[in-house]
């Protein structure tokens, strides 16, 4: 990397690819109070994810994907069950593991820098220079160089997201959280980000666990793609993608791989419904 | 440019009609007095130093009363956010204290502390505070939940989470508490001045008491004045560029 090379040890250190974590999930059940009772949004669910693995949730809306996703960040607490990364069980929330939100979380009162050095700040032993470098390095990764100093408001949906990734990234997590995060982007820009996303994972070696309602989306990133059923929710079906990277959403291959998943995801709806 | 001529303007032709009338002998000279009476008023008012002097002891009563109320007035307000417990209790107590216009502290305070400096600053503090209590209290519960979330998977909390993420988060919010605290405290202080008539030393309220004591119209309108533009000046050196500064970054729209 020509760029590392320049940067002096510390920071190099930083920016090396670490290795990613290996999450166990053993038995994770969790239910939440409504209006209409108990709901028991995950019902003994079990995954394991391998190091360095992209791995796609998919399902209707309130099948427990999202709160499998914020147990695995350790905002939320399971009611039962055990989660692991790598070996060591998981208490809260950590920096190994970061969130990339739909909505962007970005933080309207610093500037694009100000907001992928927040994570940094919170690392000890980088200096002051050395945050900058990292900061600059992901601002670059996710080709943002120019709006460094850019207002949270000025940017576009598709600007905000990638900085939301530059700001996840930075603080170099082994696992990468997304929580639908490209749902309320126009089309154009999603495709583009596909694109990126393939090659950043490529570069920096994540484990990433991907949150979706778009089945072709999902097939187009996960090396294997997790479909839930609500009402528990549980994990129904498995399917690995077994294609050549980078892949492109219009692919036809591609295509045969949703049009299977959509198909077990009909089903799906229809015995829950009758 | 053409808006500071057209401001300009209104106010030669609002001189203007002051002088006619005057001229025109519609009041006694003793209720209306030309602008020239007052304006000579305030020159020699500003020679012999009683309007600098006036000046100095009402900002310093107010610089003060408001600096208490806001270090009060924060922290109170995280604790309501906060804690149920102190919402349900000094919240509401805030909210209900916040509708009592301050003047009517008054006469407590001078029941209580009699015809002294402590009266003026309690007014002060009161008239400060339970906006200040309210408006933190409200911008931090509109915090929205993610910006916790985020913060708190990259690494934040307690009082980095505090300082970092919700304090400035609610900051539009605080400003414009901070902003109607002081108009607040600003009209409250005139009204104890009024009240209070002390010899500690005379502020502007308590010249524009006695310019009625004595029937000196060109005083009365002339202190009016000088309380009109000190309140100007204070939004547009101290609030303005804080406002500009949040609408630019926050994006909000400038009214």
């Amino acid at each position: 990397m020509p760029r590392a090379a320049r940067l002096h040890s510390s920071v190099s250190e930083e920016l090396e690819v670490i290795a990613p974590s290996k999450l166990a999930i053993e038995n994770v059940s969790k239910s939440f109070q409504s209006a209409s009772g108990t709901v028991l949004a995950l019902d003994r669910v079990s995954l394991d994810v391998a190091e360095g693995e992209f791995v796609c949730l998919v399902g209707a809306s309130g099948c427990g994907k999202s709160t499998l996703l914020n147990i695995i960040a350790g905002l939320e607490k399971p009611d039962s069950g055990t989660l692991r990364a790598d070996g060591k069980p998981v208490t809260g929330p950590g920096r190994e593991r970061l969130v990339m939100f739909q909505e962007p979380a970005l933080f309207p009162w610093l500037d694009v820098f100000g907001n992928i050095l927040f994570g940094l700040k919170l690392k000890p032993n980088l200096t002051r220079s050395d945050r900058r470098d990292v900061a600059k390095y992901y601002l670059e990764l996710v080709g943002l160089s120019r709006f460094e100093h850019a207002n949270i408001h000025e940017l576009s949906g598709g600007m905000k997201q990638r900085v939301s990734l530059a700001r996840a990234l930075a603080p170099n997590p082994r696992v990468l959280l997304m929580d639908e995060p490209f749902a309320a982007l126009d089309a154009l820009t999603r495709e583009q980000l596909y694109g990126d996303i393939q090659e950043i994972w490529e570069a920096r070696r994540k484990t990433i666990v991907f949150v979706t309602h778009n089945v072709r989306e999902a097939a187009c990133l996960g090396d294997r793609v997790l479909l839930f059923s609500p009402h528990p929710g549980r994990i129904h079906e498995e399917f690995p993608v077994k294609l050549p990277r980078p892949r492109d959403i219009n692919s036809v291959d591609l295509a045969a791989y949703a049009t299977r998943i959509t198909k077990a995801l009909k089903s799906l709806g229809q015995t829950a419904a009758g | 440019m053409k808006r500071f001529l057209l401001a300009s303007a209104f106010f030669a032709v609002l001189l203007l009609l002051w002088e006619a009338a005057f001229r025109a002998k519609l009041w006694s000279p003793v209720l209306l007095p030309s602008p020239w009476q007052v304006a000579s008023y305030l020159k020699n008012a500003a020679l012999d130093g009683t309007l600098a002097k006036a000046t100095v002891i009402t900002m310093r009563r107010l610089l003060i009363g408001y600096f208490i109320g806001l270090v009060v007035g924060l922290p109170l307000g995280l604790l309501t956010a906060r804690w149920k417990l102190f919402g349900d209790t000094i919240g509401t107590m805030a909210l209900g204290l916040q509708t009592l216009p301050s003047v009517c502290w008054v006469p407590l305070a001078l029941l209580w502390f009699g015809q002294t400096e402590a009266a003026m600053l309690f007014v002060v503090v009161m008239g400060t505070l339970w906006s200040v209590v309210i408006a933190t209290e409200t911008g931090v519960r509109n915090v929205p939940p993610i910006y916790r979330r985020a913060a708190l998977t990259m690494g934040s909390k307690r009082l980095h989470m505090w300082f970092k993420v919700i304090l400035p988060a609610a900051l539009p919010f605080i400003v414009s508490g901070m902003k109607q605290g002081w108009a607040f405290a600003w009209r409250s202080l005139m009204a104890a001045e009024i009240f209070v008539t002390i010899l500690t030393g005379f502020g502007l309220g308590q010249l524009l008491h006695y310019g009625r004591e004595l029937s000196a119209m060109d005083q009365v309108i002339a202190i009016m004045l000088v309380i009109v533009v000190i309140g100007l000046l204070a939004d547009k050196i101290f609030f303005s560029p804080i406002e500009r500064f949040l609408h630019h970054r926050w994006g909000t729209s400038q009214a």
